[in-house]
């Protein structure tokens, strides 16, 4: 009499009531699916041979065609943003750029950071390597900023919801183990030769942390205070915008600093498939066997990725203690 | 399982369950078919938290529902906010049943008519005390200005003027709670759940925030629901108490109920500590006045009364039954040697006067500072019992008095 009055008995639902409907369903998965090897190959040695290869190869065969407008305008947005962004930042006069910086540094950061960043910057000018530093950061902003406008968002979303951080959560670990090489060739062949493809790798490695570290800055917001948040007529929206996103503040921007941090050591990857900037200099030295050339491109690396996480860091600690 | 035809309260709970676990419903039909609750946990790993609980909470009253830890208080309460959703049951508020609200009627009631404050206060780390008291304000959605303003003098009503820019993290465990409080009160709503509000304070604190809440409620008429875990807090703040044991309500009634007539053992050995004189009120050991006088009347005849009854004092009264004071054999002699008329004329002295509903105990030292007799007044002064000296000894020893209130 009771039982009746649940509206929906979805499948799910069945599944957890019924231990033995749950395991027949997944054995009968597992049976499918290793039907289907056999259909594709015959049982061969003591493994059933799985096709994985031929299939990516036809999957993305098929993607490349069939999708190649997707692809097109995605790497038209991508590479009108780093385009302008690069062009722009070589306009300026370097003295521009380097007060910018100081001042960046000084706001956000402290008089410390911002002496030594300006430091730093104009090493790196006395090096010869201005313009491709410039290109470079233009390659890491784009890169950043698609990694947070794409990270932070998901991040919420599996915050919200254990099913989307179960499907996510695996995802987030092919990205980053997945070795690099692997998704530059792929790349490469949606989005052609160039910086585009460079920026795209650059994400896919890039994205993860800011991803996570967004998912666990809200799920750390501690429940009375979402409750506290539900109990005065919160909406969801207001939920996320008043409460959970500026108690995970540090939380997101400690991922944002690591986005920054993992999109600067893809750069030297990313040059192999002409993405440019410093890391087409650690290439050329690498092809050469030029030490010293290499050496004066890597430090200029170092330099910016210090820079880069000096600011970012203290940006994130700087809220936390007014959050305290 | 009451009728279902009792007149209603401002809150009304009507039969409510809440199991956790994968699938309620399923643990609810194998509770109804006669599984123990025991049973259910160890086949299904369901835990039965309320277990058809059904209660009443009377418009402007301070209900008081205690349990011990795992009583499931803080479900129920929680439940009539649905910030836990009952598997069954109704959670009537002004007879519209909260518990099965859609998103938005629910939301609109947690805006304007039931609030809460939270045992570990639960205030916004990265607002200032302004700005978390006007949170609720905020996203009804009022302007900046408006609520502000009306978030101050909240903050000026719970005693916390001049903190307003400060962070909650600066201010004692004691001031949170009343921001706590204030964040709840701003919104002027018609309920509020008290979750334990004190229990996080220390005991010296918690008895003065005991001291103001109640205070403060006579000034803000609202319904209240109070949880506790504490037994004496619950005697003091409630108008009438439930207790809780494993999800079920054992006992519902006034404190004095309560104390005098546990429903079982469980309540019985839980209030077997308390004096009864701390919720026992005088009502129950009071006494028809030995001698009454008109004001009128003359010391001869007040004298005579006296006399009469083995009295040596008699209560002088007005027309309108209203105490007017006190005469002593003594003085009455005095008056009839200097040839006073009436007694009125000679009334100096005056009784102690105390409400039938005071409890036994508040009035003891009340009544050791003074050799006056202890009267016993309504409202309106008029004069409707007495406490001789000897019951107030009885009544604080607790004898004798198990079948009070039929006085």
């Amino acid at each position: 009499m009771a039982a009746t009055s649940k509206p929906t008995v979805g499948f799910v639902q069945t599944l957890n009531r019924r231990p033995l409907v749950k395991y027949l369903f997944w054995f009968g998965i597992a049976v499918a699916l290793v039907l289907l090897g056999w259909i594709f190959n015959g049982l061969k040695g003591g493994f059933f041979e799985f096709p994985l290869e031929n299939w990516v190869n036809i999957g993305v065969d098929w993607l490349i065609i069939k999708l190649a407008v997707v692809f097109d305008s995605i790497k038209l947005i991508t590479q009108i943003v780093l385009n302008n962004l690069e062009r722009f930042l070589l306009w300026l006069p370097w003295w521009v750029v380097l007060i910018a910086i100081i001042l960046i540094a000084w706001r956000l950061a402290s008089v410390r950071v911002a002496i030594f960043s300006g430091a730093a910057m104009y090493f790196i000018g006395t090096l010869g390597l201005w313009e491709l530093c410039m290109s470079t950061l233009a390659l890491i902003a784009t890169a950043v900023l698609i990694s947070i406008v794409l990270g932070i968002p998901i991040g919420i979303l599996s915050a919200r919801s254990d099913r989307v951080d179960n499907v996510v959560r695996p995802v987030l670990d092919a990205m980053q183990t997945m070795p690099a090489f692997v998704y530059l060739i792929p790349a490469l062949m949606f989005f052609g030769i160039g910086k585009v493809p460079g920026v795209i790798a650059t994400v896919i490695f890039a994205v993860p942390p800011a991803v996570r570290l967004t998912n666990l800055g809200i799920r750390q917001v501690p429940g009375d205070l979402v409750e506290a948040a539900h109990t005065f007529g919160s909406t969801g929206f207001q939920l996320l915008l008043k409460v959970q996103i500026p108690l995970a503040l540090p939380s997101i921007m400690a991922g944002v600093n690591q986005t920054i941090m993992l999109s600067l050591s893809m750069v030297v990857l990313a040059a192999m498939i002409a993405a440019g900037g410093l890391g087409r200099e650690v290439i050329m030295a690498l092809g050469q066997v030029d030490i010293g050339r290499g050496f004066v491109a890597g430090t200029a690396i170092v330099l910016v990725a210090m820079i880069l996480d000096r600011i970012t860091q203290s940006l994130g600690k700087k809220r936390k203690m007014s959050t305290l | 399982m009451s009728d279902n035809k009792s007149p209603r309260g401002k809150i009304s709970c009507r039969n409510v369950w809440k199991i956790f676990g994968p699938d309620p419903q399923s643990a609810l039909s194998l509770i109804k078919d006669g599984m123990t609750k025991e049973k259910v946990l160890e086949e299904t790993g369901h835990v039965i938290a309320v277990r058809d609980v059904s209660f009443d909470v009377n418009e402007g009253e301070v209900f008081v529902i205690m349990g011990l830890s795992g009583s499931g208080k803080s479900t129920i309460v929680r439940c009539l906010n649905r910030l836990i959703e009952p598997t069954k049951g109704q959670i009537l508020v002004d007879d519209i049943d909260l518990a099965t609200m859609d998103e938005d009627a629910l939301r609109e009631a947690r805006r304007h008519k039931i609030s809460m404050v939270f045992q570990h206060f639960a205030l916004f780390p990265h607002r200032t005390v302004l700005d978390n008291v006007a949170y609720g304000l905020e996203v009804q959605g009022m302007h900046k200005a408006e609520r502000r303003k009306k978030a101050m003098d909240v903050l000026d009503l719970v005693g916390l003027k001049g903190w307003e820019t400060n962070y909650p993290h600066e201010l004692s465990g004691g001031m949170q709670q009343r921001v706590g409080l204030a964040r709840a009160l701003a919104v002027d709503p018609e309920i509020l759940l008290m979750d334990e509000a004190f229990s996080a304070l220390d005991p010296l604190i918690r008895r003065q925030m005991q001291d103001e809440f109640l205070n403060l409620i006579t000034e803000v008429h609202k319904t209240i629901v109070f949880i506790t875990h504490d037994l004496s807090e619950a005697l003091k703040m409630g108008e009438r108490i439930a207790i809780m044991k494993d999800g079920e309500i054992v006992q519902v009634g006034t404190p004095e109920e309560i104390v005098v007539v546990p429903a079982d053992e469980y309540v019985e050995e839980f209030v077997r500590d308390v004096p009864r004189s701390k919720v026992v009120p005088v009502r129950n050991i009071m006494k028809e006045p030995a001698v009454t006088l008109y004001s009128w009347q003359g010391p001869k005849v007040a004298l005579m009364e006296m006399k009469q009854n083995n009295a040596n004092y008699a209560f002088i009264l007005d027309p309108g039954r209203r105490l007017r004071g006190v005469v002593t054999a003594d003085e009455a002699k005095q008056a009839i040697k200097e040839g006073v008329a009436r007694l009125s004329k000679m009334v100096k002295g005056n009784a102690l006067q105390i409400g039938p509903d005071q409890p036994i105990e508040e009035v003891i030292p009340l009544a050791a500072t003074t050799d006056n007799p202890v009267a016993v007044v309504d409202e309106d002064e008029r004069l409707i019992g007495e406490v001789p000296r000897t019951e107030l000894l009885i009544g604080m020893t607790g004898e004798g008095n198990n079948n009070g209130g039929d006085k």
